[in-house]
């Protein structure tokens, strides 16, 4: 049976999948749910070329339902894995610097995704629409100066690009008034376009879905990267696991040799100090130090955000002459300069702390340059929500506010590369002529919190330029190669060793929490109590841009019995407050009910290891044992718990040439006895860790 | 699938192809690889299973390995006698376990044999003391590498026994996220 599971290949996977459906045989099926096995299994196919996972497919005992749904993720995956862009520059990065400084990198891939997401959404139902049934322009177009593509305004102002381009009527309707209107019958063969109803629904759609990626995304990759009992045995895991195979530049390896001297050396010392009692006199004074620094960088960020106030409230007192358009470039300016700034200078004042621990450090400084952005961002959107609106009662205060963001946009991508080439380049060449030093480190986490300020600058600006995250996509294209060449020539890799997997956690939920969940509420301010302006825009003759909605429910009942279910739900369920904390405490009960349950697994988890030290091991723990649920002769015996396809079995190159050159009986090598197999299955499957030890973790 | 290729025969490929991680394509790649390494030694029809083995110094020159400090212990635990020369068998096996697509089980039980120096089917003191010396490059003094090695111990030595058997291993490799992406050889 053996030889014929390897030589004929048709029969293997049939046999492993009936294999995984059968169980072991004792009464407890131990079997995979299918979409697991369907997984292990297209896994499996995948590494095939395609003639011959064609010909395997044809040939498994499944059914032609199943066949049809692996056909379909197999060709799914193999697609997009042809799609993925910069495959071989994110290897070289990865390989030459390490997979902290690649964690930037596939951090702005992710946002890329997200904004392309969004742009597709907004092209498809708004901007698309729009653009097939363009309204009378008010006044001549202004000519195209190159001015445009700093400030946003000029020639881009009556176009798709902005909010007050939209019309508030049913477009694709000859006398399409007012919302309520609309009596007049559309033509035959064409559809009415509510704009109104669209622009509103787009984006409250678009956030949804991006909310729901997001949120999907931190808790896989937090899934992948949090482990019971993670956060001891750092030591054995910097030992173990932080020597990267992949290095294969003698500079590299070299560089890699170094930091893990340093890592270990870092680790002792931080021990050490933690063994050694400090006097309390030193602790007292340690703690000054500290709530020094935190007090400096807390008032250095309150005072960024009363500069801004200051500087906004002096352009809307300041009469701006119209042709003056560079005068509109300072704010973002000012801004931008802030930003990029003060970090450095929080920089200067953290090393006055004590420094007991360099990964603390590392987040500390994350958290106070995001405390600052947070400032900064807080208060110019109380200037634009807050004053702007009231200022500019009779002007279209929604273009402003776009343009503004737009400015922003453009200004913070200036400022980034003129800070890659003085940060990086010309420092690199001072280090390296005149300070004799080796070249300067890429800063990740401020890298990283540059792109997450970019991209709440986008959320926030969606409602009021719905084109704004195509300039947010071209603006990360462009920064990719900028920062990539940058790297290549100017940088090296960090020297404390980041945990790869938790930085990529911690990016998406500091993009998630603060970033999204602000840029959300502003949205929601914006959409439910801000007045629209009166003279531009889908919403100009409605009291907030939410009554659009309300409104065309109103319609919908007057509009007869069969559409009653609609008003109905929107009555009783979405403006129904007692829906609403209904549905948050159910929300709030389930999640307290995980909490408790991963609490009592890792209570299990404990037990279970006190176990296993109470048990000391027995002489006999060699290995051989360990393969007691290898099954690789007679289909009658009973099957491990989980099926695993025969190349993930050690011990191959013996079992290989046996099969290979057909010269000895391979049921020779492998040899179990009753009471492994017995051992192993009384440990029960579920209270086994989560990533599960596989076949010979516990005997 | 019409094979042009007159190295194995169609039975060896689909039985290479069963028992590594590889495609045919990879699998063609790489041996043209191995016999690159030695192209006197290695022939070009492996249809009667030559014995053929490729002495250790040609391995570890390979551009993939000649700058890794655990280039012996992978080639000595991957070859037949544990001398470190390999066969073509063992050659593949090699770079499947240390593939991308390789599970941690798969590459928590080798890595396990790597770091085991003396081949006891534990990892004590000593083969720590040895892992350390060759990840630092020997820069570090006698007594810092004693003192990581004991908290290593501590930290990882789930029975109290002194020294790491393979679960005390798989347990503290089911901690570490990032082991899929550093045992890992790109060929």
């Amino acid at each position: 049976m053996s030889g014929r599971c390897l030589r004929g290949t048709q029969a293997c996977p049939g046999f492993r999948l009936q294999a995984a459906g059968r169980g072991t045989g004792d009464g407890r099926d131990l079997s995979l749910p299918l979409t697991e096995k369907q997984s292990l299994l297209v896994k499996e196919l995948q590494s095939l070329a395609v003639a011959q996972r064609d010909h395997m497919l044809r040939g498994m005992p499944l059914s032609l339902a199943e066949k049809r749904s692996l056909r379909l993720g197999l060709a799914l995956l193999s697609s997009l894995q042809a799609l993925t862009p910069w495959r071989y520059a994110l290897k070289r990065i990865g390989g030459q610097f390490g997979s902290s400084v690649l964690s930037y990198f596939l951090f702005l891939k992710t946002l890329l995704a997200f904004n392309a997401l969004l742009l597709l959404l907004l092209l498809a139902f708004m901007v698309g629409p729009q653009a097939a049934f363009p309204p009378a322009l008010p006044g001549p177009v202004p000519v195209c100066t190159g001015l445009e593509l700093l400030t946003g305004s000029g020639c881009f102002t009556h176009t798709v690009m902005y909010y007050g381009h939209y019309s508030n009527a049913t477009l694709n309707q000859p006398c399409g008034g007012p919302l309520e209107g609309g009596r007049c019958s559309p033509r035959v063969g064409s559809l009415p376009y509510n704009m109104p109803l669209a622009y509103l629904f787009s984006v409250g759609m678009g956030f949804f879905i991006t909310c729901i990626t997001l949120v999907y995304s931190m808790a896989h990759s937090f899934g992948e990267s949090y482990r019971v009992g993670s956060t001891s045995g750092i030591h054995a895991i910097t030992v173990f696991c932080s020597w990267d195979y992949k290095v294969t530049q003698k500079r590299a390896s070299r560089l890699q040799q170094d930091n893990i001297r340093t890592r270990l050396k870092e680790l002792l010392a931080e021990w050490q100090l933690r063994q050694s009692p400090r006097s309390v006199c030193r602790r007292l004074r340690q703690a000054a130090a500290l709530g020094l620094t935190w007090l400096l960088c807390l008032g250095m960020a309150l005072g960024c955000a009363v500069a801004v106030h200051v500087f906004s409230e002096f352009m809307i007192q300041s009469p701006e002459a119209a042709g003056q358009e560079a005068e509109l470039l300072v704010l973002p300016l000012v801004v931008g300069l802030l930003n990029l700034g003060a970090p450095y200078l929080c920089r200067i004042l953290a090393a006055l702390e004590p420094q007991d621990s360099p990964v603390l450090e590392v987040y500390v400084a994350i958290c106070r340059n995001l405390i600052l952005k947070l400032a900064i961002l807080g208060t110019l959107c109380y200037h634009w929500l807050g004053r702007r609106v009231g200022v500019l009662r009779d002007q279209c205060w929604e273009d402003l506010v776009g343009q503004e963001l737009y400015r922003f946009l453009v200004m913070d991508f200036i400022l980034m590369l003129l800070d890659t080439l003085f940060g990086e380049l010309v420092w690199r060449i001072i280090s390296e002529k005149k300070l004799k030093r080796r070249k300067p480190e890429f800063d990740i986490a401020r890298n990283v919190l540059e792109l997450i300020y970019g991209q709440t600058l986008t959320w926030l600006g969606v409602l009021f330029s719905p084109l704004l995250p195509a300039v947010q996509i071209i603006k990360l294209l462009l920064v990719f190669y900028v920062k990539k060449a940058s790297l290549l020539a100017n940088c090296q890799a960090p020297r404390r060793p980041w945990l790869a997997s938790h930085m990529s956690t911690v990016f998406l939920t500091l993009l998630c929490f603060p970033a999204f969940l602000g840029a959300a509420v502003f949205l929601c301010y914006a959409v439910w109590h801000v007045k629209p302006s009166g003279i531009c825009g889908p919403f100009r003759t409605l009291d907030t841009m939410y009554e659009a909605g309300r409104v065309w429910v109103r319609h919908l009942e007057a509009g007869g019995p069969r559409v009653s279910w609609l008003p109905w739900v929107h009555r009783y369920l979405v403006e129904n407050t007692f829906f609403v904390f209904l549905v948050s405490a159910l929300l709030l009960a389930v999640i307290y009910l995980n909490i408790q349950v991963v609490r009592g697994q890792r209570k299990v988890i404990c037990l279970l290891k006190e176990q296993i030290s109470n048990v000391s091991a027995p002489t006999s723990a060699t290995l051989a044992p360990t393969f007691s649920v290898i099954w690789v002769t007679l289909p009658s015996t009973p099957l491990p718990a989980y099926p695993q396809p025969l190349r993930t079995f050690p011990c191959m190159p013996q079992l290989l040439r046996g099969f290979v050159c057909q010269t000895s009986d391979p049921e020779q090598y492998v040899h179990f006895s009753a009471s492994d197999k017995a051992a192993v299955r009384q440990i029960p499957r579920d209270l086994q860790e989560p990533t599960g030890l596989g076949p010979w973790g516990r005997v | 699938m019409g094979s042009k290729q007159t190295v194995f025969t169609h039975e060896q490929l689909e039985a290479y192809q069963d028992c590594t991680f590889f495609t045919r394509k990879e699998i063609m790649r790489l041996f043209h690889r191995y016999q690159d390494l030695a192209p006197q030694l290695v022939p070009l029809d492996y249809t009667t299973c030559p014995d053929v083995k490729v002495p250790y110094e040609l391995i570890g020159s390979m551009p993939e390995l000649k700058d890794n400090p655990f280039r012996q212990r992978i080639t000595q635990v991957f070859s037949d006698d544990g001398d470190g020369h390999m066969t073509l068998d063992n050659f593949l096996d090699m770079f499947s376990v240390m593939s991308e697509m390789a599970p941690r089980d798969l590459k928590a039980y080798y890595a396990f044999k790597i770091y085991d120096f003396n081949n006891d089917d534990y990892i004590c003191a000593w083969d720590l003391e040895q892992t350390v010396t060759k990840l630092t490059r020997g820069e570090l003094s006698a007594e810092e590498v004693s003192l990581v090695c004991e908290k290593v111990l501590d930290e990882a030595d789930g029975d109290h026994d002194g020294r790491l058997s393979l679960e005390d291993f798989q347990n503290m490799i089911l901690r570490a996220p990032d082991f899929l992406s550093t045992f890992h050889i790109r060929i």
